[in-house]
């Protein structure tokens, strides 16, 4: 028998529900407040997920970085394999925000893509030029 | 190149754009200036999700929020400088003018405005604030610091790390670091209680090991020309140290996430009012500053716990610009909003009897099974619980408020009926 303790993040609230696991099932979840908070104790037992984020490498863009997130939650086990390929990946400017990096990333059936878009480096951009008010119109 | 405006927002982060936007939308010519390179602000560089929730009812991270608030800009055409910065501004309310001197890498120059909404955010509290003594060599960062090192320009900024703070900004940086493979060693917090929400306790503590220690403090930082080790002690319940805790922990950085301050030197210098619990100036309901015309929204006018406040407060400003310069000024009778029992701060700080009004509002201390309550209005909402972490926000109706005489007080009591 297993005693696995939370706090609730479903609310600010934070009850502390217990749930205890027989041979891989659950026989009992004590502690919650609302049926909301006992599902979120069960699927953290049974199948817990999580948004992952980070960032990943990009050549010749304005920053040499893209930040990039899993397009789902995915299984929190999966979280270092994950960063694994992530590691060695990368990628070229110009990138646009929700391009898809990499698809069905170790078989979560999540795609990592691009929060942030990335152009490419602007080498003119340090040379002087009169006052710009920019304007998004042109 | 066009020197007068209605309105001229400083800060091009979502408090700024939300603002830009706004006041485009009703009509007024705007110029926002920008001091980096970039709009967007801070969110750029804060990759995680729990953006937007509020103002588009989706789950954002904070570069797609920022770029949200970019293409509102592109869209209704918010005309902008970047890496402009605002060396001081002169007001002159007997014409209803404010002055603003810029500096940019293209020149020095004067603007004009009718209307200036001062939206420059906040900066981080350093090391001497935190009350850390020691040596000061390589490996001490803020939290905004190594954030950027890492997300916008891919730099580790070390191995072994601890985090002084567990506000959100040390919880979340502390599960950033444990992510890229750095060895977290702790994220300390002075007081009994840590400072972020439970969701960011459980999501960027409990599941990569990280411990927090509750109570404790950084005394000194010891190294030599790199941080070697950090000196940590327990503290009372009246944060004095408890002498024979000591303890060594080796690490090479340490990372300050010990609060944020708005950043107001720019009205200092003008001589608005200051709000000592906030850091930033005191506003009426149109979030306009003690100097008329000058409105100020975002965490240069309180530190908010969610960018989406930020955006709310940035269209409210736009609105109190808007009416200022059809009205030529904001002539309402304001009555004080107080503060009573377990409350830390209370924003706005002077409300109108006959407008719709929004209330933020912090408390001092946890409690459980209270009440927000406002006696001269006869007001409640029940809080099951209530933390300093968690800034409440209420909405009241221009109804409701149209029984206050002289003003009112917020205080969170105990809710007695319940159970």
């Amino acid at each position: 028998m297993a005693v696995k303790a939370f706090t609730c993040t479903v609310c600010p609230i934070g009850c502390e529900i217990t749930v205890i696991v027989e041979e891989g099932k659950i026989v009992d979840v004590k502690g919650f407040g609302c049926t909301r908070g006992k599902d979120y104790a069960v699927r953290e037992v049974l199948d817990p997920r999580r948004i992952l984020v980070t960032v990943i490498r990009c050549r010749n863009g304005r920053l040499p970085t893209v930040s990039v997130k899993t397009d789902k939650p995915i299984p929190k086990g999966k979280t270092w394999e994950i960063m694994r390929i992530l590691s060695g990946i990368m990628v070229e400017a110009p990138i646009s925000m929700g391009q898809v990096i990499v698809r069905d990333v170790a078989d979560s059936g999540a795609d990592i893509v691009a929060t942030r878009p990335n152009p490419k480096s602007d080498e003119n951009s340090d040379q002087p030029h009169p006052i710009r008010i920019r304007s998004f119109r042109r | 190149m066009k020197r007068g405006y209605d309105v001229v927002v400083v800060g091009g982060g979502p408090a700024g754009l939300a603002a830009g936007v706004k006041a485009r939308m009703l009509g007024l010519s705007v110029l926002l200036l920008e001091d980096s390179d970039t709009l967007g602000g801070i969110p750029l560089q804060c990759i995680h999700p729990g953006f937007g929730l509020h103002c588009y009812g989706e789950d954002l991270t904070g570069p797609e929020f920022s770029h949200r608030l970019i293409g509102s800009a592109e869209e209704v055409g918010v005309n902008h400088i970047l890496n402009a910065y605002v060396s001081g501004m002169a007001a002159f309310p007997d014409n209803r003018r404010i002055t603003l001197r810029v500096i940019s890498p293209d020149g020095a120059f004067k603007l004009h405005a009718s209307t200036v909404i001062y939206a420059a955010g906040a900066r981080e509290k350093h090391i001497f604030e935190a009350g850390i003594v020691g040596d000061r060599v390589s490996g001490l960062y803020t939290a905004g610091e190594a954030q950027a090192l890492m997300d916008l320009y891919g730099v580790m900024p070390g191995r072994e790390i601890v985090v002084v703070g567990s506000g959100d900004v040390g919880l979340i940086m502390a599960r950033r670091f444990a992510l890229e493979g750095a060895h977290v060693k702790g994220v300390v917090e002075l007081l009994p209680y840590p400072g972020g929400l439970t969701r960011n306790i459980v999501q960027c503590l409990e599941d990569y090991g990280i411990p927090l220690l509750l109570s404790h403090k950084v005394a000194e930082v010891k190294g030599e020309r790199r941080v070697e080790k950090a000196i940590i002690v327990k503290v009372d319940e009246r944060l004095r140290i408890i002498p024979g805790t000591e303890r060594e922990v080796k690490c090479d950085t340490v990372i300050l996430a010990v609060g944020l301050v708005p950043y107001i030197k720019p009205l200092r210098d003008l001589g608005v009012e200051v709000d000592p619990s906030t850091g930033g100036p005191m506003v009426n309901g149109f979030l306009e500053t003690s100097i008329p015309g000058i409105f100020t929204c975002g965490n240069a006018l309180a530190i908010n716990d969610l960018a989406d406040y930020a955006v709310e407060q940035g269209g409210q400003a736009a609105l109190g610009a808007y009416n200022f310069i059809k009205n030529r000024g904001i002539p309402e009778a304001w009555k004080s909003v107080g503060k009573g029992r377990n409350v830390k701060l209370a924003i706005p700080h002077y409300i109108s009897r006959g407008r719709d009004a929004i209330i933020y509002v912090r408390v001092k201390k946890p409690e459980r099974n209270v009440k927000l309550h406002i006696p001269e209005i006869d007001w409640e909402m029940k809080l099951p619980s209530v933390k300093p972490a968690e800034m409440i926000r209420v909405r009241l109706d221009a109804e409701d408020l149209l029984k206050i005489i002289d003003g009112l007080t917020i205080e969170v009591i105990p809710d007695t009926c319940r159970r």
